[in-house]
């Protein structure tokens, strides 16, 4: 079993709770506007736009086709993925769950667990499985991050070994949804439910982008919809500014919310009653 | 004591004329100065052949360096008084009777703080704060405490004006410690350095997690690795100056260094540097060391005279001495260099073994050299990673990988010094800047320590990448202190001086933010 891995981050601070190793999955199933790493939605097709922008020669045509990348003489100027059509980059790697824990495993005990994100790493299900039950193994917890288009009630045995889920609500209204993401959210709001019911609702993140969708309107709607639900298991919700870094030039051009907009934000939030609210 | 030249008598009066002149010195650095001139003329000490070319040169050929000890030591350079003692049964030479509640308590130290010497004239430990406080934490209300502690803190940044000069909590959490540190990320003051001397499973996660959160606002307190310093040097033991691990009621006679870069130097390759270069420095210094403490404990008088020793808040058979070193990264580097070899410190396995055989050999020699009044550990000196001075260029603070080759990622980091930390029980650190984000996520760090901990590391400090204070080598600036004194404003403190002067020639800026 293999799967495309963008890239893995030794130590993060910002993937969940404490020191986690982060694992990038390469490949998205939705098209969100204001994406920050778009290079990760793609998958690359050897088209080798990138090798000749290149300026250190670490990216070269393979003899049996496909594309080189030469890790150490990689500068990360990016040129390569800014330069790619199909939202794919070089750099990725396609591994095996036990080369994935390989890479974790050196981080042991500096780490207290491991988290997915991407892309969309839910498009992997069985790879997760057989890779969280590696990591678990060793005593560490293990988090999704993830767009909540794929049901995870599909998934039992991932849920089995899985302590929680980093869940996107990227607008509550489904038509305002397909505006941001080119897709509905029904299926996201079912997730939202079923994992709040199962204790597996970790966290879920709004990205605030004023001009793209009605921040206020949403929060208040996904408050009121998510709030019976701290009954059964407390969560965080995670209000996140958008910004432009990385983000395609087509999209760049949105506002960055000021922090008065999201303190009234989180405020509707603590109407309603959540306790656990982050700005970021 | 030996003759000495009047030319020398007559360049020392010139340097004493400048200093009274001094307009940017202060009337305190005025005196140091002066009585350091004073000391300059002694020649008392019995020094060993072959020391004056190897210490007296400049800082890019010199072998071996005194730190600025001057030439008849009138007391050991650090000094670690059992305040727990003081507070008991009181000083009969400073006329005060035990304090019977926390103002008493806060007050009747900072009447000691005043006279307790060292190299810096400061006092470089000011007590277990935490112990000290915590059975006067029911004589006020929680708010009232806070006040005092408060004026407490702000008096000593406003006095001890050096920041070599530190204070230890933990690893238990108390409501003392815990108000030291919510006061202490309130006022983001340079002075006192503070250690939380922490051991998972003994200090509860959340008293950490304050510590994390103060560290992010004020760049201490640092993480002592508690089970390995008390397994070293007994529970009786305490973080000083920098982080300097020494034993309670007592304290290190003297500190020497050696430059293990400039040592390279010399040498014509690997072979040359391990068989002939570096024992000849070893012993050398050693020697000379011990020339230093012999005059220290039977001619200067301090341990027979000195009110702290004379009723017991230190004790010379508490003393030891820290054979301390820099630049192993410059040392490695360049016998590979020598040896037409590649490879780098801190990147490459092949470097960092060279580190690593240089380690054990110093470790044989100091195992195997006694002094007869370093009782208290085992009659042997304790090596130290010293974390160099302002003027030192291209000397990287004891085993430290240089600023701006740190290895991408903090893992590889912290894999390469867990293979040198072990071998410092008198101290020695590594520092990291924090990313903002971490703000929110203070376990990100305690994860970092818990782990590090668990891997034999002794000794980690953090700050945040946006913080004032910050730290510079050991200890603490506030980069507007230094911003004022770039621009000839006279400063309070004596370590700002010294922190722009590393951070223009030790880049200390210029550090990997994690």
């Amino acid at each position: 079993m293999k799967a495309v891995v963008n890239r893995i981050i030794p130590f993060s601070s910002v993937d969940g709770p404490g020191n986690r190793t982060a694992v990038f999955f390469q490949g998205c199933n939705i098209d969100c506007k204001y994406c920050h790493n778009p290079e990760t939605r793609g998958i690359c097709r050897n088209c080798g736009a990138c090798v000749d922008v290149c300026p250190t020669g670490a990216l070269s045509y393979r003899e049996e086709g496909g594309i080189c990348y030469d890790g150490t003489a990689c500068v990360q100027c990016d040129a390569c993925i800014h330069v790619c059509p199909h939202d794919s980059s070089p750099r990725t790697q396609e591994m095996t769950p036990e080369e994935v824990y390989e890479r974790v495993k050196r981080q042991i005990p500096f780490i207290r667990g491991i988290s997915v994100s991407g892309g969309e790493c839910m498009l992997q299900p069985d790879f997760l499985k057989q890779l969280f039950s590696l990591v678990r193994a060793d005593g560490l917890t293990t988090l999704i991050d993830s767009n909540g288009t794929i049901p995870f009630w599909e998934y039992p045995g991932l849920m089995e070994v899985t302590d929680g889920v980093m869940l996107d609500i990227k607008a509550f209204d489904a038509a305002e949804h397909r505006n941001v993401t080119g897709v509905s959210n029904e299926t996201i709001l079912a997730n939202a439910v079923y994992l709040a019911k199962h204790a597996k609702l970790y966290e879920v993140r709004v990205v605030v982008v004023p001009g793209l969708y009605d921040a206020e309107r949403s929060v208040k709607e996904m408050g009121a919809f998510l709030v019976p639900y701290r009954k059964t298991h407390d969560f965080r919700i995670k209000l996140i500014a958008f910004r432009p870094m990385g983000v395609r030039k087509q999209y760049a051009g949105y506002r960055v919310p000021d922090a008065a907009y999201l303190n009234r934000l989180a405020e509707l939030l603590r109407d309603l009653g959540f306790r656990d609210i982050m700005i970021t | 004591m030996r003759d000495i030249s009047m030319e020398r008598v007559e360049e020392t009066r010139k340097n004493i004329l400048s200093i009274i002149k001094s307009p940017s010195l202060t009337h305190e650095q005025k005196l140091t100065n002066l009585a350091n001139q004073a000391d300059s003329l002694m020649e008392v000490l019995d020094l060993p052949e072959g020391l004056d070319e190897l210490l007296n040169q400049s800082i890019d050929t010199k072998c071996i360096c005194d730190l600025a000890e001057g030439h008849a030591p009138v007391r050991p350079r650090y000094i670690v008084p059992d305040y727990a003692k003081f507070m008991k049964e009181g000083c009969s030479f400073l006329q005060l009777a035990p304090p019977t509640d926390l103002s008493e308590a806060l007050n009747h130290l900072l009447i000691f703080y005043k006279h307790v010497p060292s190299v810096t004239n400061y006092p470089v430990y000011v007590g277990q704060l935490d112990e000290l406080l915590e059975p006067f934490m029911d004589t006020v209300d929680e708010a009232t405490a806070k006040k005092l502690i408060r004026m407490f803190m702000v008096h000593m940044d406003r006095t001890i004006l050096d920041s070599f000069s530190h204070a230890n909590i933990g690893p238990e959490a108390t409501r003392a410690g815990r108000i030291l540190l919510e006061v202490e990320a309130e006022l983001e003051h340079a002075v006192p350095n503070i250690t939380l001397k922490y051991e998972e499973g003994v200090t509860d996660d959340d008293f950490a997690l304050e510590a994390v959160r103060c560290a992010l606002h004020s760049a201490k307190p640092s993480f002592a690795n508690h089970r390995m310093f008390s397994g070293e040097l007994t529970e009786r033991y305490v973080i000083a100056s920098c982080y300097n691990g020494l034993p309670l009621g007592g304290g290190s006679y003297t500190l020497c260094r050696l430059v293990l870069g400039n040592i390279a130097k010399r040498a014509s390759g690997i072979a040359d540097f391990k068989e002939n270069q570096l024992p000849y420095v070893l012993d050398i210094m050693a020697r000379y060391m011990d020339a230093r403490i012999r005059f220290e404990v039977e001619e200067s008088g301090f341990f027979e005279n000195h009110f702290l020793a004379k009723e017991g808040f230190i004790r010379r058979d508490r003393f030891s001495a820290m054979f301390g070193l820099v630049g192993l990264a410059e040392c490695v580097n360049l016998l590979l260099e020598k040896e037409g070899m590649t490879g780098r410190f801190g990147h490459d396995e092949k470097a960092n073994d060279l580190g690593v055989e240089i380690m054990d050999q110093i470790k044989a020699f100091n195992d195997h050299h006694e002094n007869p009044y370093c009782e208290v550990t085992g009659g042997h000196f304790l090596l130290h990673a010293q974390v160099g001075l302002a003027e030192d260029e291209n000397v990287s603070p004891g085993t430290r990988i240089p600023i701006g080759e740190e290895p991408e990622e903090l893992i590889d980091q912290l894999m390469v010094l867990n293979r040198f930390h072990k071998y410092f029980p008198s101290g020695t650190g590594d520092i990291f800047p924090i990313d903002l984000t971490v703000h929110r996520n203070p376990e990100f760090v305690l994860d970092i320590v818990k782990g590090a901990f668990r891997k034999d590391l002794r000794y980690l400090s953090f700050y945040s990448s946006d913080s004032d204070v910050i730290r510079v080598t050991g200890y603490l600036v506030k980069r507007s202190e230094m911003e004022k004194l770039d621009a000839g404003m006279a400063v309070l403190q004596n370590t700002t001086g010294l922190g722009l002067g590393a951070s223009k020639n030790g880049h200390i800026l210029e550090r990997k933010v994690r």
